[in-house]
């Protein structure tokens, strides 16, 4: 009775260190593949610690609060992964964390900010549909909503569900900001409306937005790693390819605008999912 | 414990300092010239530094060109808009002194009459070596400062 704690609580000590630690090898990847050297693997650490120790200036008394239920938010639903809980649930918390950051960006009267909680509203909107979908398509197959079930099933997700699996690869893309949908504001280096939705943190502020950033990579990457389940080369390797082509499409394309992600990603994701979902039920 | 946690703290401070560049009234010269450290001849994101174009994120403050009656106001706002612990950097010919533009009539001439400014880095325009030097030498004045407040 108490394993499923024990395991929330691993995870959630985890996460942010293998959060951070991919985040270095995705800035190293990047670099490399733009002929450069890059920075070390651990800069995300550093990243953050810097950012620990600097002042944290805010322009609304709300916006830590809004950050602190953001954080909990990504660290709960990636908690309750590890605990191999209910996937609806995961998503409803994430989600609900995820609005959090809109309002605390809307909070302030600053343009920069205001856009960017708009368009991260957009992105929201164009990524959650594709993950209901994924999960239920999960659903269907396997028959429970819950990951201990997934995990149990005997063939790996990738074979009954292709394209929904892409259809996930376009919502992490989505959700972890990633050309061509680093629209409200990316990681580092991009910039566009100054830094969009992340415009007006600082300080600790930007760190915890940092750390809450390594909980939502993982816990995408946790769903991506539902569709090989049975074996533990084939789940490291189709974890490391997801990830490696995520880093390839972001150094290919270029930002594109909020119009075009929501045209093509809902009926892009919706019509995927239609067919892998016929040609399984009804064919 | 909790000391450990501060050296890695300031640690950190000198291992991603974030910058921000400010044009103020340049010719545009000394600003290709930091762009140009961010492409991979020179690559300064291998030791940290990002150019994120937000005062409110960055650590250090390049300011290129010679100020003027007009953008003074602008850069004391981005100045006080940094938080700290932060560097500034006067970048250019222009920056130090007003450069060949110093005995304009709207030229205030040189960046330390409006905000303090810790690195100055001459040049027209300035070499990208230098630029990541003046960088460097601003980390160790951040690391001065950082005994001096243990101290």
């Amino acid at each position: 009775m108490i394993w499923p704690f024990v395991l929330a609580l691993l995870g959630m000590l985890a996460a942010p260190f293998i959060g951070g630690f991919i985040s270095g090898v995705d800035r190293k990847l990047t670099a490399r593949f733009q002929s450069r050297k890059g920075p070390s693997i651990f800069q995300a650490f550093y990243d953050v610690a810097k950012l620990f120790g600097k002042e944290t200036v805010i322009s609304h008394r709300l916006q830590p609060l809004c950050i602190y239920i953001y954080l909990a938010s990504a660290a709960l639903s990636v908690g309750l992964f590890f605990a191999q809980s209910d996937l609806l649930l995961i998503f409803f918390i994430q989600a609900a964390g995820a609005v959090f950051l809109v309002i605390g960006a809307y909070l302030v009267p600053s343009p920069y900010s205001q856009i960017g909680a708009n368009r991260e509203l957009f992105q929201i909107l164009a990524y959650e549909p594709l993950v209901i979908i994924v999960i239920a398509g999960i659903s269907l197959v396997t028959g429970s909503f819950k990951i201990s079930d997934v995990y149990a099933y005997e063939t790996p997700l990738l074979m009954k569900l292709p394209l929904l699996f892409i259809v996930l690869g376009y919502a992490l893309t989505i959700k972890l900001k990633k050309s061509p949908f680093d629209i409200s504001g990316s990681h580092h280096a991009h910039q566009e409306i100054v830094k969009g939705v992340y415009t007006e943190y600082s300080g600790s502020l930007l760190a915890l937005i940092e750390i809450a950033h390594f909980y939502e990579t993982v816990l995408i990457l946790g769903l991506c790693s539902l569709f090989w389940s049975t074996g533990v080369i084939g789940f490291a390797l189709l974890l490391f390819l997801t990830y490696l082509l995520e880093i390839i499409v972001d150094n290919i394309s270029a930002r594109l605008t909020f119009r075009w992600m929501l045209g093509s990603v809902l009926i892009t994701g919706v019509t995927l999912s239609s067919i892998n979902l016929i040609w399984l039920y009804a064919a | 414990m909790f000391t450990k946690v501060k050296e890695f703290i300031k640690k950190s401070q000198l291992k991603s300092p974030w910058l921000v560049h400010f044009d103020c009234g340049s010719c545009n010269g000394c600003d290709i010239e930091t762009l140009a450290c961010l492409t991979p001849m020179y690559d300064v994101e291998r030791f940290g530094i990002v150019n994120v174009g937000n005062p409110k994120h960055a650590d250090v403050l390049i300011v290129t060109g010679t100020v003027n009656h007009r953008n003074k106001h602008v850069l004391k706002n981005i100045y006080d808009q940094m938080p700290d612990p932060k560097i500034i950097i006067a970048a250019g010919a222009c920056g130090l002194s007003g450069g060949i533009f110093r005995e304009a009539y709207n030229v205030v001439g040189g960046i330390d009459k409006v905000i303090p400014v810790d690195v100055y880095v001459p040049g027209c325009p300035v070499k990208p070596e230098a630029l990541i030097d003046g960088v460097i030498e601003g980390l160790g004045k951040l690391a001065e400062l950082q005994k001096k407040t243990a101290a």
